[in-house]
């Protein structure tokens, strides 16, 4: 039983249970998301903004009507944008797709290849969106300095990367989001890099707010199994982080009293 | 006679004046929402019914789909 009792989660005025945000790519079909949705215990799922097909949807199903954003925050990124113009762009497309929703992840892409964020272009960005309203949640690199602006700039949640996007490398520098941490006023949650559930723990021993993956769940071999994995990999992590750890030592220190011995 | 559009990027022939709602209708798009931008400006919902479409116009349709 947990001793401690933690404060949920909140992003933009509203409170989340659960820190673990999922995506909704590469998964086979909307059922399988919707599948992984539900054993993650995610209250957030991210979307992306893109042209309809003309002449091929017919009578398909959207993925807003398998994932009701009644139950479920649907968070819409901007992932495929290399400009702030795009970015800025896309976001209001959301908002007006969504009717008025405001909360945005926003991520602008600097390189094909290591799909790095283009720091400038997001500090840009930022700027424009929380000044037009919206409530910004937004994928950066591992840099304190930029991470500690971007919260200046009135961002909701700062995200860093832990290793490139749908690399499943792991946290590649916990230093740097230790760092991160320690100057943070707002969520600090880790998106990008996970590749399995401990990576998760490890974000959330860190004192990670939250963990953003979509590759992690939707490569894995069963994505629905791995997405309970997730649940607990979070829950644990962050029970760790509250419970502290004890201190690293080089050499052993005996559990078993030495008093007493017979021998 | 008809003038030409361009709707996600492909070329289109419409009726001149055609609403956009009503061009909304002839796509037959799917059931989920949709967000319109003619020529770079967003195009409210409220506003589909009344907004009439011209030679030229710029339209982009777009919808949420899976992504991380």
């Amino acid at each position: 039983m947990a001793t401690k009792t933690d404060k949920a989660l909140e992003i933009a005025g509203k409170t989340y249970q659960s820190r673990l945000i999922i995506g909704s790519g590469k998964y086979q079909d909307f059922e399988q998301n919707k599948d992984a949705l539900e054993a993650s215990g995610a209250e957030m799922i991210t979307v992306a903004i893109r042209r309809v097909n003309l002449g091929q949807d017919k009578g398909e199903p959207s993925l807003l009507e398998v994932i009701s954003p009644e139950d479920t925050t649907i968070l819409p990124n901007t992932a495929g944008c290399y400009t702030a113009d795009d970015a800025v762009r896309t976001c209001r497309m959301a908002r007006e797709l969504l009717g008025g929703h405001s909360l945005v992840k926003l991520e602008v892409l600097g390189d094909e290849k290591t799909l790095y964020p283009n720091v400038t272009e997001t500090l840009s960005a930022a700027e424009t969106l929380v000044e037009d309203g919206f409530h910004v949640m937004v994928y950066t690199s591992d840099d304190p300095l930029i991470a500690k602006r971007l919260e200046e700039i009135g961002c909701v949640a700062v995200m860093p990367l832990g290793a490139p996007i749908g690399s499943g490398l792991g946290i590649r520098n916990p230093y740097n989001i230790r760092m991160i941490l320690e100057n943070a006023t707002v969520p600090i949650i880790v998106d990008a890099g996970v590749g399995t559930a401990s990576d998760a723990s490890i974000a959330m021993e860190l004192g990670c707010d939250g963990v953003l993956m979509n590759t992690a769940i939707a490569e894995a071999q069963d994505p629905v199994l791995m997405a309970s994995a997730m649940k607990k990999a979070v829950e644990s992590g962050r029970e760790a982080y509250l419970a502290g750890r004890m201190p690293r030592r080089l050499y052993a220190s005996a559990s078993s009293p030495i008093d007493g011995t017979f021998f | 006679m008809s003038v030409t559009v361009t709707i996600n990027g492909v070329a289109r022939d419409i009726e001149p004046g055609l609403k956009l709602q009503d061009l909304l209708q002839q796509l037959e798009l799917g059931s989920g929402p949709v967000a319109v931008e003619v020529n770079g400006e967003i195009v409210p919902r409220s506003e589909h019914p009344r907004h009439p479409l011209q030679a030229m116009d710029k339209i982009e349709i777009v919808q949420a789909i899976g992504g991380g």
